[in-house]
């Protein structure tokens, strides 16, 4: 029976988070669901970068005054990591902002009704017919009345 | 030692999965509270101290309090939702 190395368990970890974020941004419908998913896979590809300098033998980057010269694990991933932590927290609070002012404008979160009436509002802007599909037929969704209004 | 780190891995995955799936706002924020807490131990696990002591402080403390703060504005922040 072959064993299970440590190091691919925190791989599989890392990998497990950023596609279980990627699905969950590609495949969520509320926006407040989207920023949560961004969140966890930007996690992910921070173990995924700790994990790129790491040994198991090596101890923490630390020089202790001592003379002895020991394997240490790169310092350089962990520096990067820690400046993408904080960058993190500062592009998903500039998402929270973006999803308030779109909740202020349009009372919803759902991202296509948001889609809908987002491009409504930008053909009604620019005085063009809404570009809409033949499938479905325009329901009674509060459109600006113009010349583009189908029935 | 694998098998503390695997446990680690598996909270953290299921928390994630959490997330995505739980249908209440407020329960979303604390699973990813937990998944980066979850990750902040692991970096301690993985000589990396001043990474986890970042993680634990600005990853699970203040990006959960933003989070919060924008669920209560967005007037989602009810405990009691289905």
């Amino acid at each position: 029976m072959m064993p299970i190395e440590v190091g691919t368990v925190l791989y599989a970890g890392a990998i497990g988070l950023v596609v279980v974020g990627i699905a969950g941004i590609v495949l969520s419908h509320h926006l407040f669901r989207i920023i949560l998913a961004l969140v966890i896979a930007e996690a992910g590809a921070n173990l995924l970068l700790v994990l790129s300098g790491f040994r198991w033998e090596a101890i923490a980057p630390i020089i202790t005054g001592g003379d002895a010269v020991q394997t240490m694990v790169d310092p350089v991933p962990q520096a990067m990591v820690l400046t993408s932590i904080v960058i993190g927290v500062g592009v998903q609070a500039l998402a929270l902002s973006l999803t308030l002012r779109a909740y202020g404008a349009y009372k919803t979160l759902d991202i296509r009704e948001l889609q809908r009436r987002m491009s409504a509002d930008l053909a009604g802007e620019a005085g063009t017919p809404l570009p809409q599909s033949l499938e479905e037929p325009v329901g009674g969704r509060p459109l600006p009345a113009a010349e583009g209004d189908g029935r | 030692m694998i098998w503390v780190v695997a446990l680690i891995v598996i909270m953290m995955l299921v928390a994630a999965v959490t997330v995505l799936l739980v249908r209440n706002h407020i329960a979303a924020v604390a699973a990813a509270s937990l998944v980066s807490l979850l990750l902040s131990v692991l970096f301690a696990l993985l000589r990396a101290p001043d990474v986890a002591m970042t993680e634990a402080a600005v990853g699970a403390g203040l990006s959960s309090v933003i989070l919060a703060l924008a669920l209560r504005r967005l007037g989602l922040g009810r405990v009691k939702d289905a």
